[in-house]
């Protein structure tokens, strides 16, 4: 269950899209400090345009964001990062002409100061110690699980309040995604608030908290994973029950 | 461990590039003794100045991925700061210089500042235009000397007047400062969060954006900073040719030239603006003195063959060639250990 304090992010009636013809429509949800929430659904329904939105990367047509109570709606994205929310893109969007080690570092934006980001580097290393092994490796060489980490890892350098996750699993083998998900559940119980974009319905509910399923552009159904798995519609529409 | 080995072989191939560098960069000084005849000077002084040139450029189109065909508008009004110093008020070129570096940087931004609204090729496209328009400008304003464009007066040579009438050396030392101070500011800032921060807009500026790196903000630093140095290339560029109007400085020819350069040597690399200018520079000057004026259109046509060539085979440019040697070089050696 969730705590009974305030959400950590609110999101209300939120319309975007691109060049003003919208593509989510009143899309609401709230997540709550510590918790991680899935949304779901299938490719094209708008989940990765409300990530968007979140971050800043375009503006709302209509509706508001509000982060810790900061209405965020019209914030340029690294103003938005600044206040504590990281987002990694989909299809890993890694720097790939740069080291692992300056991937790590361009993560590290906020922080000015050298100790300290080195100082995280190495705490990300333990987690995913594979970077440690390519840190001087130029990230366009490292396989796509590798970049994948070096993506969450960049997005998590800067200590985030809050960390989107935009179809992590997109173009990873099964294994590998599984790999992923046990990491993502081990960065949330270690304290970090996870949002969740997932096609891979199954895969994102069976680690989430709670869950939204998005269709065409609207919220469709909500609540707990548990209750979300057990749902007859997402059922057959997502989990082929 | 192969790949530790592999690492440690490219390491050293690193090394032997740096240690080459090095070098070379050491005997650059001692150039004036071995190639005492003037042309021969004359050429190293031009491949020393347009290397320069080109790094500046390279720091916005080659570092920032912000391709810009306007950067003849800033050697232009550094030419201008240096000319009208030394011929409209008498003095010394060193005020002019310091005042042309500041304005270009300021007009840097003014013009970017739009530019950067658009992406892609819109932006190239923009700044295309700009050139243009500097151009329209400076043939009609009086102040600068309008078409005529301004002619130095003979007046003491020396470092205090930027100008040497007996030998090339004295140029050929400064060329030589320029180059040392914009190749020098780049390795410094290829090794900076800045350096980082350029590479990473240019990748992909969304994704920087996302990870809180303020992309406007990085764009018209980088610009303003490779203007500023384009500047002082067209302030020496002016004391050397001593004569300055429009068509030569400000002129579509004189920006595609560094963007060429730099694309033919390898674009956002250290090295890249050097390559290209040492092939460049002595195909134009030399074709010129063969061929006397026609020797200007031949070299481009030499040129452009190179560059179609280029993007072919090798996008990254002389770079990339050099690269795909050392690698073929490592994989040969570790063969034969095997």
């Amino acid at each position: 269950m969730a705590p009974l304090i305030d959400p950590i992010l609110t999101v209300s009636d939120l319309h975007a899209g691109y060049d003003g013809a919208p593509v989510v429509f009143g899309v609401s949800l709230q997540v709550m400090p510590g918790e991680l929430v899935a949304i779901v659904g299938a490719n094209g329904a708008g989940k990765t345009t409300t990530m968007r939105s979140i971050c800043g990367l375009i503006h709302p047509l209509k509706g508001r964001i509000l982060f810790e109570g900061h209405d965020i709606s019209e914030m340029p994205a690294h103003e938005i990062l600044k206040l504590g929310i990281s987002y990694v893109p989909e299809g890993r969007r890694i720097f790939g002409k740069l080291s692992v080690r300056k991937n790590l570092y361009l993560g590290a934006y906020t922080e000015k100061s050298h100790i300290e980001v080195k100082r995280r580097m190495e705490e990300l290393f333990e987690i995913f110690p594979v970077l440690r092994a390519r840190a001087n490796q130029v990230a366009e060489t490292l396989s796509g699980g590798e970049q994948q980490m070096l993506a969450i890892a960049r997005g998590l350098i800067s200590k985030p309040k809050l960390l989107m996750l935009d179809e992590m699993s997109l173009g990873l083998m099964p294994t590998m995604v599984e790999k992923m998900m046990a990491t993502i559940t081990s960065i949330n119980r270690a304290g970090a608030t996870v949002l969740l974009v997932e096609q891979m319905v199954q895969e994102a509910l069976e680690i989430a908290h709670r869950g939204y399923v998005i269709q065409n552009g609207k919220i469709i159904q909500q609540g707990s994973a548990s209750q979300l798995m057990d749902s007859e519609e997402v059922r057959k529409a997502y989990l082929g029950m | 461990m192969a790949g530790n080995s592999l690492d440690f072989k490219n390491s050293k191939i690193k090394d032997f590039c740096w240690l080459g560098l090095v070098a070379f960069l050491a005997l650059l000084p001692l150039v004036p003794a071995v190639a005492a005849d003037s042309f021969r000077l004359h050429v190293m002084i031009l491949i020393l100045l347009f290397a320069s040139m080109s790094q500046a450029w390279n720091i916005i189109g080659g570092y920032c991925g912000q391709v810009s065909f306007g950067h003849s508008v800033f050697f232009g009004i550094g030419a201008y700061g240096a000319g009208l110093a030394v011929v409209t008020y008498g003095g010394t070129p060193w005020p002019g210089i310091a005042i042309g570096m500041i304005l270009a940087a300021i007009v840097a931004i003014i013009i970017s500042y739009p530019c950067f609204k658009l992406s892609g090729h819109y932006f190239a496209i923009a700044t295309f235009a700009i050139v243009e328009i500097f151009n329209r400008i400076f043939l009609v304003w009086d102040w600068v000397g309008g078409a005529l464009g301004l002619d130095y007066p003979i007046i003491g040579e020396g470092l205090g007047n930027l100008m040497w009438h007996q030998s090339k050396v004295g140029y050929y030392y400064s060329a030589l400062v320029i180059f040392i101070i914009i190749f020098g500011t780049v390795r410094w800032l290829e090794g900076h969060r800045f350096g980082y921060y350029m590479r990473a807009v240019r990748e992909g500026q969304e994704t920087a954006e996302s990870l809180g790196v303020n992309s406007s903000a990085v764009k018209l630093t980088a610009m303003a900073l490779s203007a500023s140095m384009a500047a002082m290339c067209g302030a020496f560029f002016v004391q050397y040719n001593l004569r300055v109007d429009p068509p030569m400085v400000m002129s579509l020819d004189m920006s595609m030239k560094f963007v060429l350069i730099t694309i033919l040597g390898g674009a956002g690399t250290l090295l890249g603006p050097l390559l290209g200018a040492s092939v460049l520079i002595p195909l134009q000057e030399y074709t010129r003195a063969l061929w006397g004026g026609l020797g200007g259109g031949v070299d481009l046509i030499i040129f452009g063959a190179l560059i179609i060539l280029m993007v072919v085979k090798q996008p990254d440019g002389m770079i990339g060639i050099l690269r795909d040697v050392s690698k073929w070089a490592s994989t040969k050696r570790s063969r034969k250990e095997i």
